[in-house]
């Protein structure tokens, strides 16, 4: 299961690595949008979890690239994000997230929802 | 006829009088009046035709036919006109309360006592021997009617006074006069009782005259036609039917002229038509009722003079008698005496009215105003001179007719009928210019107004009254100067001469000294009143300037002193009622209040009087002209209030597109501070994510390497740190917004700050290898300020320099120098750049919440803003350099400690204090 995680901030990026490090995970890290998409691109992940608030490109441009990409668009998409007002949840939605979850998050129930996600897409692909 | 059934009847008719007197009285009392119609005024106005007319015309007639009309047709050509002056000369008496002739000039100019003295001592003399001539045709009338047809009715005076039937009429009439015309010290309360009798005496001589005629034209003879062709055929009378105009025309008109301004200003036509009126809408009824009067009682005059002459052809009779000489030639007694009271109603009804204006004017201009000015006099009479006023009254209409009897008995013996009524004519007219330039001309003064009253007077005694006199040598030159001054020839001559030269005199002198003379703004207020009258009737006692103090309690005493107790309150009562407020005894009276008193007061003492009065407890200013000019500019003011109220609108359409600005910007604020507010609060959400998660990460796994569980304890602390330093940025922005931020200012070197800041951040700039290059001013000047807010100046733009440069090429530049007072310092880095078009507003505080893009900027974007202000407060500046191709170039100015000092101590003892 490979996971990549995306995030500007140092820390929480450490923090999230560990997390899916710990849950036998293969995680990939990027510290903007630029760089999740080369990684997507090289690795393709089953789950990104996505900060929306990144220098460049962010994270609403790479879900949308996402779901325009056919390899990727199978791909669950989880938003960690500070935002966390009515309008941005929408916008994540419209632009085909799974998830959403806002900072500061619970991390037991960030591990949960990447997998019931990943059960979900394998369920469908069945 | 015996002389006692003529005295007899001549009581019974004044029993009679009386009679109606109290009747009309009654009627007023009960709110039913009897001369509140159009009606009874025009026949009060008839007091015009005196016994002069009744009996003289026919004299004059004989004499000179038509010529006697010219004293009926003066008032009736002028009455159109008569009728415009009179409705606003009754407006001004009825809002000044004027009580006389003389009053009205004294009241118009500057309620002159003199004046009014001057013009009551001029209407005595003027109108004295008139009155007497009044009593002579009392006594005429009595004597004629005794007299038979042979003895060719002359007329002989009694021996003495006692045995005089006309001495005993007199002092009935002077009854009469004060029990009907001086019963209520208020003069301008009217007396309804008076003018109810001389309406009912009016109808009795014109009835009276016309019975004669209609006698004489059909029973003395058998037509007019027939009186009018057989005086035809007589060569003398022939003559008197020719009008010869080219001989005569000035002479009618001149007396025309004359006889309408005595129907204005002989102060018996004055009580009746001014003072008397009660509405004046009369007037336009009067306008043709009174000529039409004065058409029927002329129309049978020429007959009664030609049938006269022819009857008594062979005999030597006055002309003047033809009234009551033809039907007693007849043996016709009941016409005889008909006749005899028409004349004798014609006399009284003369008497009567005179006799009550001339004693109004004597106790009201004379009498009282020196009364006024005696104070130990007044003290004597007690506090109610109503009764005192009601004496002097009374005892004037006395003396007035006691004086006219006396003229009678030892002057008047001589002097014909018709022409002393002319000579008071031409005295009485010597106040047309005063009244009517008066009602007109708003310049004509006080000084004006009694000059021309001199000049016409002193003319009228030399050409009128003083030739005539026996004392005048013959040919003296006082006898001669009528024929030196003379320009024409005619009947009337001495008349018509004396009339013009006293006119020409007073005109001038009144034109000349009303220009020469200045008037004092009280005097031109009260002409302002008078000529614009219809203006101040309503707001009369609102316009008049009045400018002192007074107390109501005292007020209150004047008038019941001169109105008795009862009154004054209830007219107060009246006063305070209509005008909707509640006068206090113990307030001070308004100036509305002083001016209403005073014109009640008026009414019962003259105009000069209440103002000398009312002087006594209104301690009165002078008004000066600047007064006058603020009372006019307030007029002005409401005049503009449209403009200015226009303006206001305008002012406040200004102020509530302001108001909107404002609260705009309020609001944009308000929004700001929301947006601030999420920004920080996002801000925050940074560090307590990575906090909560290792936080969490720590207690769920128990089993981590030291190494690892010490990494995690470490960023935990770094984000807390990081944490805190936001919320110390967000407060103290909130301190120097609110002007709370006080610097604690020293002389400091900018040398060892900048070392300092290089310091503390060495460790990040190590890690990224950065060269930094430090280019500081040797024995650089020092500067005042907080030293530790310059350090977190220089801390945050190296770190901000840090953070945009590359790792491993990244280059930063710190200078700084002295320059024209300042320090100036430049923080220059070769990173990315700024990618904005105006960096300036990277300052802001709200610049990353107003530009809240998903492209997350370096930092808090906090630090700026702070360090703008910071910047600011110490009195520098701070800016981006633009145009660089490449990396950053910030740069700020702060002023050395000398150029502060010079700054001021003010800026120094307070320390420097937020401005914004």
């Amino acid at each position: 299961m490979k996971v990549l995680v995306v995030d500007d901030e140092p820390s929480i990026l450490m923090s999230l690595e560990f997390l899916m490090r710990k849950n036998n995970y293969e995680v990939f890290i990027a510290r903007d949008g630029k760089e999740a998409i080369e990684i997507l691109n090289a690795e393709q992940p089953q789950v990104i979890v996505l900060d929306i608030m990144m220098p460049e490109v962010d994270g609403y441009e790479v879900c949308e690239y996402i779901r325009k990409t056919e390899a990727l668009s199978k791909m669950g998409v989880i938003f960690l994000s500070a935002k966390s007002k009515e309008s941005d949840l929408e916008k994540a939605f419209q632009l085909g997230a799974d998830r959403y979850i806002s900072k500061p998050f619970a991390t037991k129930n960030l591990l949960v929802q990447i997998q019931e996600l990943i059960e979900e897409k394998e369920l469908r692909a069945i | 006829m015996s002389g006692g059934l003529i005295v007899i009847i001549s009581f019974l008719y004044l029993a009679i009088l009386f009679g109606l007197a109290f009747w009309g009285e009654k009627r007023a009392g009960k709110q039913k009046s009897l001369v509140n119609n159009p009606y009874v005024y025009s026949l009060s106005l008839a007091v015009y035709c005196t016994a002069w007319t009744y009996f003289g015309s026919v004299g004059r007639a004989y004499s000179g036919g038509i010529d006697f009309l010219t004293i009926y047709m003066g008032p009736t050509f002028m009455m159109p006109l008569w009728y415009i002056v009179m409705r606003k000369m009754i407006r001004i008496c009825k809002v000044q309360r004027i009580t006389s002739l003389a009053d009205f000039i004294s009241s118009r100019y500057d309620k002159s006592v003199g004046l009014g003295t001057l013009v009551t001592i001029f209407c005595v003399i003027g109108i004295l021997p008139y009155i007497a001539l009044q009593i002579k045709a009392l006594d005429f009338g009595i004597q004629i009617l005794q007299a038979d047809s042979m003895s060719g009715f002359t007329i002989t005076t009694s021996a003495s006074i006692l045995s005089d039937n006309a001495f005993y009429l007199a002092l009935v009439l002077g009854f009469f006069t004060i029990i009907y015309g001086a019963r209520k010290a208020d003069v301008t309360e009217r007396h309804e009782g008076m003018v109810t009798a001389i309406a009912f005496e009016s109808i009795l001589k014109l009835f009276a005259f016309l019975l004669v005629g209609i006698f004489v034209c059909w029973f003395a003879f058998d037509s007019p036609k027939a009186i009018f062709s057989l005086a035809a055929e007589q060569e003398a009378l022939s003559k008197l039917f020719v009008f010869d105009g080219s001989s005569h025309y000035l002479e009618w008109l001149g007396i025309s002229l004359l006889a309408a301004f005595a129907l204005v200003l002989l102060p018996r036509q004055f009580q009746v038509s001014v003072v008397e009126n009660v509405n004046e809408q009369h007037i336009e009824k009067a306008i043709w009722l009174f000529p039409a009067y004065l058409l029927l009682i002329n129309l049978f005059v020429i007959p009664i003079a030609f049938g006269g002459y022819l009857l008594f052809q062979n005999q030597v009779v006055d002309p003047d008698t033809f009234v009551l000489a033809i039907p007693l030639l007849f043996e016709n007694n009941w016409i005889a005496i008909i006749a005899y009271l028409g004349g004798f109603a014609a006399a009284t009804s003369m008497i009567i009215v005179s006799t009550i204006a001339l004693s109004t004017m004597i106790s009201n201009q004379i009498i009282m105003p020196t009364l006024l000015n005696r104070p130990a006099l007044l003290a004597r009479l007690g506090n109610d001179l109503t009764k005192a006023l009601l004496y002097m009254r009374r005892s004037s209409i006395l003396v007035i007719l006691i004086l006219a009897y006396l003229y009678y008995r030892f002057a008047g013996q001589d002097i014909s009928l018709i022409n002393f009524g002319l000579i008071s004519f031409v005295a009485v007219a010597q106040f047309a210019p005063a009244v009517f330039g008066g009602m007109y001309w708003k310049n004509a003064s006080k000084r004006g107004a009694a000059a021309g009253i001199w000049a016409g007077f002193i003319t009228w005694m030399l050409l009128l009254v003083l030739p005539s006199l026996p004392i005048i040598k013959e040919m003296s030159l006082i006898q001669r100067l009528p024929e030196l001054l003379a320009f024409y020839e005619g009947p009337q001559s001495n008349i018509l001469i004396a009339f013009f030269w006293s006119m020409f005199f007073n005109v001038t002198c009144y034109i000349y000294f009303s220009f020469s003379v200045k008037q004092s703004s009280r005097e031109r207020n009260q002409a302002e009143v008078f000529v614009d009258i219809n203006k101040y009737a309503r707001v009369f006692e609102q316009s008049i300037m009045w400018k002192g103090l007074a107390y109501v309690k005292d007020i209150e005493s004047i008038l019941a002193k001169f109105m008795g107790e009862v009154k004054a309150k209830k007219q107060l009562k009246k006063y305070a009622a209509q005008q909707g407020k509640t006068i206090q005894s113990d307030e001070r009276a308004d100036a509305q209040l002083v001016n209403h008193a005073e014109s009640l007061l008026a009414g019962a003492i003259g105009s000069a009087s209440a103002r000398i009065m009312m002087s006594s407890v209104v301690k009165e200013e002078e008004i000066s002209i600047n007064e006058v000019l603020d009372i006019l500019k307030e007029s002005q003011q409401i005049m503009s209030m449209n403009r200015e109220l226009q303006d206001k609108s305008d002012e406040l359409k200004r102020l509530s597109d302001r108001l909107w600005e404002v609260n705009e910007q309020l609001r944009l604020n308000d929004h700001l501070k929301d947006e601030f507010i999420s920004t920080v609060t996002h801000e925050m959400r940074t560090p307590i994510t990575a906090i909560k998660a290792f936080g969490e990460i720590l207690l769920d796994n128990k089993e981590l390497e030291d190494d690892e569980r010490n990494q995690f304890l470490s960023v935990i602390v770094k984000e807390a740190v990081r944490m805190s330093r936001l919320i110390n940025q967000v407060l103290d922005i909130e301190r120097f917004d609110s002007g709370k931020q006080k610097l604690e200012c020293t002389s400091c070197s900018i040398q060892e700050i900048i070392n300092e800041a290089i310091a503390s951040l060495e460790q990040l700039i190590n890690d990224k290898k950065i060269v930094l290059v430090k280019d500081i001013q040797q024995q650089i000047p020092p500067i005042y300020a907080d030293k530790d807010r310059i350090l977190q100046v220089m801390i945050n733009l190296i770190s901000n320099a840090i953070k945009f440069v590359e790792e491993g090429s990244g280059k930063i530049i710190i200078s700084a120098y002295y320059i024209d007072g300042d320090i100036k310092v430049n923080v220059i880095d070769n990173g990315k750049g700024i990618n904005e078009e105006q960096p300036e507003l990277l300052f802001d505080k709200f610049y990353q919440a107003q530009n809240q893009n998903t492209k997350k900027p370096e930092g808090s974007g906090l630090g700026l803003a702070i360090t703008k202000k910071i910047i600011d407060h110490h009195g520098g500046k701070i800016w981006f350099d633009k145009g660089l191709k490449q990396g950053v170039k910030i740069s700020f100015l702060i002023p050395s400690e000398r150029k502060y000092r010079r700054k001021g101590a003010m800026d120094a003892s307070e320390g420097v204090v937020a401005k914004d």
